[in-house]
């Protein structure tokens, strides 16, 4: 039996692989080819993935993620609801980041209606943007930590999570859910006295990158156990789709806050995108930390160059968006997230594409699983960092 | 708005990036480009042959650079045969489960959106160069056999959303050979997001947008107040 001609070496290894588990022939020191079903419960998922591992020994032959416990049918909910309704659903795609997820919507909406949002309203939408990407950055690093062993700094991520999600509750009313992202601007404006109460939740959130940082990434264990590991590289990561830090960990350069800010208001603050070469999982985690504290320095610039005015433009009470097309995309905490809507002209959008970050993130998986050992699942699964209602929307 | 006095005086745009990049690729594909839409300083729409679907692919990612590969979905064109148009008091297959008359509505006529169509189904995606920033949306007509050629020997991305692309509308692409479900039972039988799919909730409840629609008691002063609002901008 041989493999099939034109496949590289590593299929063909894989390939014997599993001919050899297949075959069940459990000759004495022989390893016996075995399935280590992961999940659906399983704390490295996010959620329910389940993820069916060929193993040869301790290697992984061939590894296939097994999805759509979570299937909630967005897109075709989103037929039948109003274009102010469809937001409520789509808050709950990326949970730990949610209000991130109206923006791009609202802004494919605004496109076909050609709104725009009020300066103030751009401002304070960046804000909560990048306050969304805090809190769930730093809730998947602490949760990264707790998948490789070390249990204190998820207490840690979730104790300082509070601070963003109270400022979140105090402008929006919902700490998960704001559903507060309007066609045409936002729902209301910030309280009095937030912007110095973000201000210093700000601080206690850098306090906490820098804890996180000398507790976790100056980790001998944590160090050994993800540097080298799943090595994806720049192409693969592009042609997958990969994007957001898991992108930007592979040393590829491009951040739609940076280069597609159309919409938000992060051409007025100063900052940098982060990127590393290495392309492993503790390159993506790197890149992570770096991104929840540059957040940090966004938010604080914004706060300080805060516009005053409406945060509403004029738009009808009842939003008929007309005919045509439009995608927009941003850059989510999870990676690029964007809707693509088709409009006929009613209250209701005729199609709405839901391209969600995790999904092309995750797609990757079969790939990188490719060869690695068991211990380094973990390890990769929670570097790359994905939300199963993303996956599954 | 719209309905702005300057409107006029507006100079159309033209958006010199798109359309160089339309001229490379009809140079590269020819007659594979059947359609072409430019939203200036938005985005290009092309439509290609069912043919050109995986030659599209090839020439964007092996030659012009269009590394990242963001998604392959599609679209069905045909109208709702339910329901949910927005002057319907009640969902029409409410109204005829009960036994009342429907209105007689002429049947809409089926209409693809930018770059045109000929077919009820439709695939389309999307592909980007990280380099220059831009992207593009590729659509491309289905034929009655439901067979498009597959994209995943150009970007390998593309395998789970043709997959999801086959659960969800019954679209097979040549070249993809695995084609098992991804989020639905492996014996579900139909295709969601086909528009002749019945939203089973909506067979038991009429649409809820219909109520958020609807007067309420004291809307128009409750309206004004609100435009007054905005008006005045922030406190």
């Amino acid at each position: 039996m041989t493999a099939t001609t034109g496949a590289n070496e590593r299929d063909q290894l894989a390939y014997i692989a599993a001919k050899a588990a297949d075959s069940r022939v459990n000759v004495e020191l022989e390893t016996e080819g075995m399935t280590l079903n992961i999940g659906p419960q399983h704390p490295a998922t996010h959620g329910t993935l389940r993820i069916v591992a060929r193993l040869d020994g301790e290697q992984v032959i061939s590894a296939d993620p097994v999805m759509g416990y979570m299937h909630r049918g967005y897109e075709k909910l989103t037929e039948v609801r109003t274009y102010p309704q469809v937001t409520t659903l789509i808050n709950r795609i990326d949970w730990l980041g949610s209000f991130a997820n109206e923006v791009p919507f609202i802004l494919a909406a605004e496109k076909l209606m050609e709104v725009e949002a009020p300066p103030r309203a751009k401002w304070i939408r960046t804000i909560l943007f990048e306050m969304s990407r805090i809190a769930n950055n730093l809730l998947g690093l602490g949760d990264m930590a707790a998948q490789l062993g070390a249990v204190t700094p998820v207490f840690y991520a979730f104790r300082d999570r509070e601070y963003v999600l109270n400022q979140v509750e105090a402008v929006t009313g919902g700490r998960f859910h704001p559903n507060f992202d309007r066609i045409g601007g936002l729902k209301d404006d910030i309280p009095a006295g937030w912007i110095a109460s973000t201000k210093d939740s700000m601080v206690k959130m850098r306090e906490a990158a820098d804890e996180l940082e000398s507790l976790v990434f100056g980790n001998e264990i944590f160090t050994a156990r993800t540097r080298g590991i799943g090595i994806i590289p720049a192409e693969v990561a592009l042609e997958y789709g990969m994007s957001g830090a898991n992108l930007r960990g592979s040393g590829v350069d491009w951040d739609l806050r940076r280069d597609a800010p159309e919409g938000m208001a992060y051409n007025e603050a100063d900052w940098k995108v982060w990127t590393h070469p290495d392309g492993d999982s503790y390159a993506r985690a790197w890149v992570r930390l770096q991104e929840m504290r540059e957040g940090t320095y966004i938010v604080d610039q914004l706060l300080d160059s805060l516009p005053s005015g409406p945060v509403m433009a004029k738009v009808p009470r009842i939003i008929k968006v007309p005919e045509g097309e439009a995608f927009v995309e941003t850059e989510n905490p999870l990676g690029v997230m964007g809707y693509y809507i088709v409009s006929k002209g009613d209250l209701v959008p005729f199609r709405v594409k839901i391209r969600s970050a995790s999904f092309n993130n995750i797609a990757v998986v079969p790939w990188v699983l490719k060869g690695v050992y068991v211990p380094d699942i973990i390890s990769i699964l929670a570097s790359l960092y994905f939300i199963l209602g993303d996956i599954d929307r | 708005m719209a309905e702005t006095t300057e409107e006029t005086e507006v100079v159309p745009l033209v958006d010199h990036v798109r359309e160089e990049l339309l001229g490379t690729l009809t140079s590269h594909l020819g007659d594979a480009i059947v359609a072409s839409h430019i939203k200036p300083g938005d985005e290009l729409w092309i439509r290609v042959t069912t043919e050109g679907w995986a030659e599209v692919a090839d020439v964007l990612r092996n030659r012009l650079n269009f590394l990242f590969f963001d998604f392959v979905s599609a679209i069905d064109w045909l109208p709702s045969p339910y329901g949910r148009e927005m002057d319907a008091q009640v969902d029409t297959i409410v109204a005829a489960a009960n036994g009342e008359a429907l209105d007689a509505k002429p049947p809409e006529e089926m209409v693809q959106g930018y770059a045109g169509g000929d077919t009820r189904f439709q695939v389309f995606g999307r592909v980007l160069n990280v380099v220059d920033m831009l992207g593009l949306i590729i659509k491309a007509d289905v034929p009655d056999t439901l067979v498009v050629p597959s994209w995943i020997a150009h970007y390998p991305g593309a395998n789970w959303h043709e997959r999801e692309v086959h659960e969800m509308y019954g679209i097979s692409f040549d070249g993809n050979a695995d084609m098992r479900n991804l989020y639905l039972p492996g014996d579900f039988e139909g295709y969601p997001l086909r528009k002749d799919f019945p939203l089973l909730a909506r067979r038991v409840k009429p649409w809820p947008g219909i109520v958020d629609v609807e007067g309420m008691p004291g809307d128009d002063a409750d309206d004004e107040a609100d435009d007054t609002d905005a008006a005045e901008g922030d406190a």
